[in-house]
């Protein structure tokens, strides 16, 4: 930077820190994908297609996570946002 | 014991050529039997780094065929007597690696060389997918940049459950973060992620960090790897990485801002 540049510098955001935290966000959710059974995909649609049996929903209401502990214990999380309309 | 090194990193233009050139050399420099491997079948670029593509004949796919012995095909290094280069083939397509072709030819160099370092075509294609399938430590090359650092953990991934160490349940391998093309200005004011940062969120060992420096491309066009150039930031920047690789504990360096002289503060670099 010169000293032109000083001048002139208000302020930048710093994106680093956006990077860092987009980053956080997406690998995790990469491991998560990593570790997770090979018939994991498959049991998340069928989970899906029997909520849609009887409520509108679409795909991104849904979230089906696998969180594996370190003792051996895994916890199945079904998280379904339903829509307000009855 | 041979040491079989994948420098790999799942996104392209990243160093890994560039990497796998200088450690290769550094090993060798050391002291160490050491042969570089090109994976990168159809597009190589490890000899023109290595400054030895005139001198290619035979290359890694001929082996592998039976169309030419190891003797033949490996490409002693003009500097260091005990660094010698597997060159890709040009010509044939990514699928002429198989497993069986691939560790047989490894085998055979295990007998000789104390390291092999793999250097890995980008993707996660059959090419990168055979350079770090026999791998005992992997060099994940990384930029400080969000679609190489998701792309290294993509890598991360495919090491710990793809290799051979992963399928036969073995010690996993060993991977280290090289992370390359480093700016510590831009760091230092937040405009790229800092070496904490990466380390952070990659959580594997830090093996090095390599500044971005004008020595990489001066020694590419010159053929001759930047490790040689014992002038120049990266240069050192790789010694240390190379000593760290063999064990030893050497500080990081260049992760700092250098400091500007009076006249460069004011008209600028």
């Amino acid at each position: 930077m010169s000293l032109l540049d000083y001048f002139r510098s208000n302020k930048k955001p710093n994106t680093a820190s956006m990077a860092k935290e987009r980053l956080q966000i997406i690998v995790a959710h990469q491991r998560g994908e990593r570790d997770a059974p090979d018939y994991f995909p498959q049991m998340k649609q069928e989970i899906i297609e029997v909520i849609r049996k009887y409520v509108h929903i679409s795909e991104d209401q849904v979230s089906v996570q696998l969180d594996q502990n370190d003792n051996n214990l895994s916890v199945l999380e079904l998280n379904v946002t339903l829509p307000d309309g009855k | 014991m041979t040491q079989i090194i994948v420098v790999t990193s799942g996104k392209g233009g990243v160093g890994k050529t560039t990497s796998s050139a200088a450690i290769a050399t550094g090993l060798a420099l050391q002291g160490h039997k050491t042969v570089v491997i090109d994976f990168d079948i159809g597009l190589r670029n490890l000899d023109l780094i290595m400054g030895c593509e005139r001198r290619v004949v035979y290359d890694f796919v001929n082996v592998i065929n039976g169309e030419a012995n190891l003797n033949q095909a490996l490409i002693k290094d003009k500097r260091c007597s005990n660094l010698y280069v597997l060159p890709a083939s040009q010509t044939r397509d990514k699928d002429a690696l198989t497993k069986e072709g691939v560790g047989k030819v490894l085998d055979d160099l295990a007998k000789d060389f104390e390291y092999i370092i793999c250097d890995s075509p980008a993707g996660i294609e059959q090419g990168a997918m055979m350079a770090l399938y026999f791998a005992d430590v992997a060099i994940v090359t990384t930029n400080p940049e969000v679609s190489s650092v998701r792309d290294s953990d993509r890598i991360l991934g495919m090491l710990q459950s793809r290799s051979r160490r992963a399928e036969q349940n073995l010690e996993p391998i060993k991977e280290f973060l090289l992370l390359t093309r480093y700016s510590p200005a831009r760091a230092k004011t937040g405009e790229m992620l800092s070496v904490e940062d990466v380390e952070e969120i990659l959580a594997i060992k830090l093996l090095g960090v390599i500044p971005e420096s004008q020595a990489v491309l001066k020694a590419s066009n010159s053929g001759v790897p930047v490790i040689v150039d014992q002038e120049s930031d990266a240069g050192l920047a790789y010694s240390d990485t190379v000593e760290r690789l063999l064990g030893k504990d050497v500080p990081l360096r260049f992760i700092e801002e250098e400091k500007k002289g009076f006249l460069k503060r004011i008209f600028g670099s």
